[in-house]
């Protein structure tokens, strides 16, 4: 059904391109023909053509004659770093909410001329001038969404509620965990209670005390690998995005998906121009062909993401029109992300890396005595060898 | 003895073909799994040409291996010569010294080096972008141009000196010397430097990691970026086309090879 | 004529002395560069202080690394010598089956290792349908140095292959003549004779298995890290290349010294064999 109605907005997407409306004159966009542009997106973030899919992308070039270059990463903190130590740069890049707020504090957004993006009107009310953004000058959303927890439910005794279930020993080996600080952070801090974007030191050591006690039971860290771990119930439980819950449900019925009691992240994922970007006019062209109505709706059938845009939501031909997960009609408790203080958040970082290299209590000490102790006697054979070659040589020189 | 060596040799060489044999067979699989075979189709092969992105990369790569292998060859050759002619003292040491760097140094290093080198430059510059293919190729002659070297300069010890003095001195400008004399005899050090360089290019996941920037992706970086999402039978069929591809050119050289020896053999007769 | 040698060393050498010190050197000098100064360029210690937190991280990465080489060793060392010792034809064959593996990438061999392991894996499956309870392998260090030791194993294997085929097989048969045994003929004259290959094979396995980062992603599941898992990270987190710069200052030194050791262990075997 889904691949034939994939199909059918292909079919009708190819019809519509003929008559868009557009605030940029014809002449304006005829002069953007034969110029590149340079998107920086999430992975599996764009509905690309698979299973008969619209090929968003394709589908821009052909309309436009505008080369997308399209790169990916997979957490907004590693999408930063290669913005920041610069090497390289994009035109439209999307991140989340808090790191659009810090790349607004920094400066490295362009103001959007919302003239140029008339389509900026299906957007949901509730979604525009939200705090990261508060006067709509910089950002257009692209998605929004929760976190939940996904688990397996032949591996699962009962359908966890909390997010304790992520400690639990008796899924030890099974249990996956997400591979950047502000997602794990948030974890640990529902469930001690804490707020999310707190600026005491104490909150973010007691959460990465309860992040270090998890190590035992941990199988990985994961970021977009979580879709093969959990299609394939090589792994039982994992905290991910509920849109991905829904794209993993396709390939292994077996999933289920709680939103945790604790409450959970919202997120929005916004796209935004970067200062310096070298084709402003095209950046706002793909911006506004990305909320037209078919290519959003594309867009939304494949990433499986809850959708800002009402020519989608109030769609009835929509497959996840007013689905549970998506657009929970009972109100989920949830917490935004704000951006940080650089002071928290170095202190983040620095946790983050005590974390990754923490090795669970006895285990600790003993695993890397235990290799420091072969190394040693490795060292002490190798010395030995030398000094009876050696003196075995002496010896010969002497007789 | 002779059995047991056999046995041996077979786990071996099951050992190193084991993935192998798992990814030309899940390239066939009829459902996205890649672990779980389900029937035979020859979707995931269909699918790969749809790709315009890992196409892309072929493209890229293939042009960044030849092109970066035959620069370095050109330049190697070129250096090699110069060092085999420097005098022994601290200048023909230190330069010794300075091509083994790339060799030693974990590939990890060189990457991260020449990625905060590039990025110095560029903010040296005001370029907003120098990542790009000429990072790349820079990238890649670095860490080949050593091994072109030390193929080469073994073959320039062992070539007579003297050869190309009398050449010289039968009326040969010096660089008409090189050619026709020394090139010759150093000819068999050149090409498997080449060959070395290729290879290393084709293959070199790490340095192209950090080095590739915003719009050249390498295959095995595109691979890489691959393996982080969700994995389709794609990769599986991309690499078992190279692996038959290859696996057709080691067979055709080797035959040539063994042909041409045998031709040797019997005019030698 | 001695003027004219030495104007053509200089033009010969000096695009190359040129390019190695912007390629090659000036590289090194931001990464120590890096290594000592903050965001802000100040002079700084706190990095190099900082990689005392990694103790536990280049303890594994080299005792990983030494046991893959061993193993590598081990297992390279006898099939080199069958691969010498045997026929023309089959030399030819073994030598394209050796080298195959090696130009197909790595990430998509440690993937199907991945694939193989997985507690779902085609081994796991396999072993259900035997009526076998499934094994635990992937996320172990087990698992890891399998990863290690499948990668590299033609890195050993080559070298000490070239270097038997070379050996002198009159030396042996000297040796069978002069009242050796097959065992003492290996000890004395093979093993000996094949230390610059090992020495060459161990390099090549042990360089390349201290630093690797995407090995232990995959097979060991990213709860314990690697000196190159680290650097990758300290990449792709905002502001932390100053220490990534110097945790590789470390591993180049490190790896440097090993080499050094490396080195005076092979001359004084070589010298101790002449006698």
């Amino acid at each position: 059904m889904k691949k034939f109605l994939s199909l059918l907005l292909c079919v009708i997407s190819v019809v519509f391109c003929a008559m868009p409306a557009f605030a940029l004159s014809d002449n304006e966009i005829e002069a953007l023909r034969g110029t590149k542009l340079y998107v920086y997106n999430w992975g599996e973030y764009i509905s690309d053509g698979e299973d008969g899919s619209l090929d968003v992308n394709a589908e821009f070039e052909k309309r436009y004659g505008i080369e997308v270059v399209y790169n990916t990463f997979d957490n907004n903190e590693s999408m930063y770093a290669k913005l920041k130590s610069g090497g390289v740069s994009y035109d439209v890049v999307i991140p989340s909410d808090y790191m659009v707020e810090r790349m607004l504090n920094e400066g490295m957004l362009e103001k959007l001329d919302y003239s140029n993006i008339p389509n900026f009107k299906y957007i949901d009310e509730k979604y525009r001038n939200l705090d990261y953004d508060p006067d709509n000058e910089y950002t257009v959303p692209y998605n929004v969404g929760m976190v939940g927890l996904i688990y397996n439910k032949k591996l699962v005794s009962a359908p966890p509620t909390s997010w304790t279930a992520l400690w639990d020993e008796q899924y030890k080996g099974q249990i996956l965990m997400f591979n950047n600080p502000r997602d794990a952070f948030a974890i640990a801090q529902s469930v001690l209670g804490l707020d999310y974007n707190s600026e005491y030191p104490g909150d973010w050591r007691a959460a990465a005390e309860e992040l270090k006690k998890q190590k035992t039971v941990i199988q990985s860290y994961v970021n977009d690998e979580v879709f093969n771990k959990m299609e394939t119930g090589e792994a039982a439980l994992a905290p991910y995005y509920a849109g991905d819950y829904l794209s993993m449900l396709d390939i292994n019925p077996d999933l289920g998906f709680v939103y945790p009691e604790e409450g959970v992240n919202f997120f929005v994922d916004a796209m935004c121009v970067l200062k310096g970007c070298e084709n402003k006019a095209a950046a706002e062209l793909y911006i506004n062909f990305m909320l037209e109505s078919e290519v959003a709706l594309a867009n939304a059938e494949y990433i499986c993401y809850a959708s800002p845009n009402t020519q989608v939501i109030n769609n009835p031909e929509y497959t996840f029109y007013g689905n549970e997960i998506l657009y929970p009609e009972t109100s989920v408790p949830t917490q935004i992300f704000i951006n940080l203080s650089d002071e928290t958040l170095s202190m983040m970082n620095t946790l983050w890396d005590e974390i990754k290299n923490y090795q669970p209590n006895q285990k600790l000490t003993i695993e890397s005595n235990k290799y420091a102790i072969y190394l040693g006697i490795f060292f002490i054979i190798c010395i030995a060898v030398m000094v009876h070659k050696i003196l075995v040589r002496k010896y010969r020189e002497n007789y | 003895m002779k059995i047991l060596s056999k046995i041996y040799t077979f786990l071996v060489f099951f050992f190193l073909y084991i993935p192998i044999f798992v990814l030309i067979i899940f390239s066939f699989n009829e459902s996205k799994s890649t672990s779980v075979f389900t029937g035979f189709s020859f979707d995931w092969y269909l699918a790969l040409l749809e790709q315009e992105d890992i196409l892309n990369a072929l493209k890229t790569t293939l042009i960044l291996a030849v092109g970066s292998s035959v620069i370095s060859t050109v330049f190697g050759t070129a250096a090699a010569v110069g060092i085999d002619s420097l005098r022994k003292g601290w200048l023909r040491s230190a330069t010794m010294g300075v091509t083994n760097i790339p060799m030693m140094n974990p590939e990890i290093v060189t990457g991260f080096s020449m990625m905060l080198l590039f990025v110095f430059a560029s903010k040296l510059l005001g370029i907003s972008d120098s990542m790009g293919f000429g990072t790349l190729m820079i990238a890649h002659i670095t860490f080949e141009l050593p091994y072109v070297i030390l193929n080469v300069l073994p073959k320039l010890r062992q070539t007579d000196r003297n050869l190309a003095e009398a050449a010289q001195d039968l009326g040969c400008r010096p660089v008409q010397a090189f050619f026709k004399v020394v090139l010759p005899s150093i000819k068999p050090g050149i090409i498997t430097g080449m060959i070395m360089a290729f290879t290393l290019s084709l293959d070199d996941f790490i340095i192209s990691y950090f080095t590739n920037g915003r719009e050249f992706q390498t295959l095995p970086t595109i691979i890489y970026s691959m393996t982080k999402k969700r994995v389709t039978p794609v990769i599986y069929s991309l690499s078992t086309l190279i692996f038959f591809s290859i696996l057709l050119l080691l067979i055709l050289t080797n035959l040539i090879q063994y042909l041409n020896e045998k031709k040797q053999n019997k005019t030698s007769d | 004529m001695n003027k004219s040698t030495s104007l053509k060393t200089k033009l010969l050498n000096s695009p190359y002395i040129v390019w190695s010190a912007l390629f090659v050197i000036a590289p090194l000098i931001f990464v120590v560069y890096y290594s000592f100064t903050d965001i802000d360029g100040n002079f700084t210690f706190e990095n190099v202080l900082s990689l005392t937190a990694y103790t536990d991280t280049i303890i594994r990465s080299v005792w990983f690394g030494v046991v893959s080489t061993i193993i590598c060793l081990v297992i390279a060392y006898p099939i080199a010598y069958i691969m010498a010792h045997s026929k023309a034809a089959s030399q030819r064959t073994m030598m394209i089956m050796v080298m195959l593996p090696m130009w197909m990438n790595f990430l998509i061999r440690t993937y199907c290792w991945m694939v193989l392991l997985q507690d779902t894996g085609i081994i796991n499956t396999f072993l259900g349908k035997l009526g076998i309870s499934p094994v635990h392998m992937i996320n172990t260090p087990g698992a890891v140095i399998l990863g290690m030791v499948y990668d590299f194993l033609p890195f050993m294997i080559l070298p000490i292959y070239s270097v038997m085929t070379k050996l002198d097989p009159s030396i042996v048969e000297a040796a069978q003549d002069l009242g050796c045994n097959r065992f003492a003929v290996l000890r004395k004259c093979v093993i000996p004779l094949s230390m610059p290959g090992v020495i060459s094979g161990i390099t090549m396995v042990f360089v390349p298995s201290v630093s690797t980062f995407y090995i232990s992603q995959k097979l060991g599941g990213g709860s314990f890290e690697l000196i190159g898992d680290v650097i990758e990270r300290l990449y792709l987190t905002p502001n932390q290349n100053n220490v990534g710069a110097a945790l590789s200052m470390f591993l180049m030194i490190l790896i440097l010294i090993c080499m050094a050791i490396m080195n005076k262990f092979s001359n004084s075997s070589e010298e101790g064999m002449v006698i």
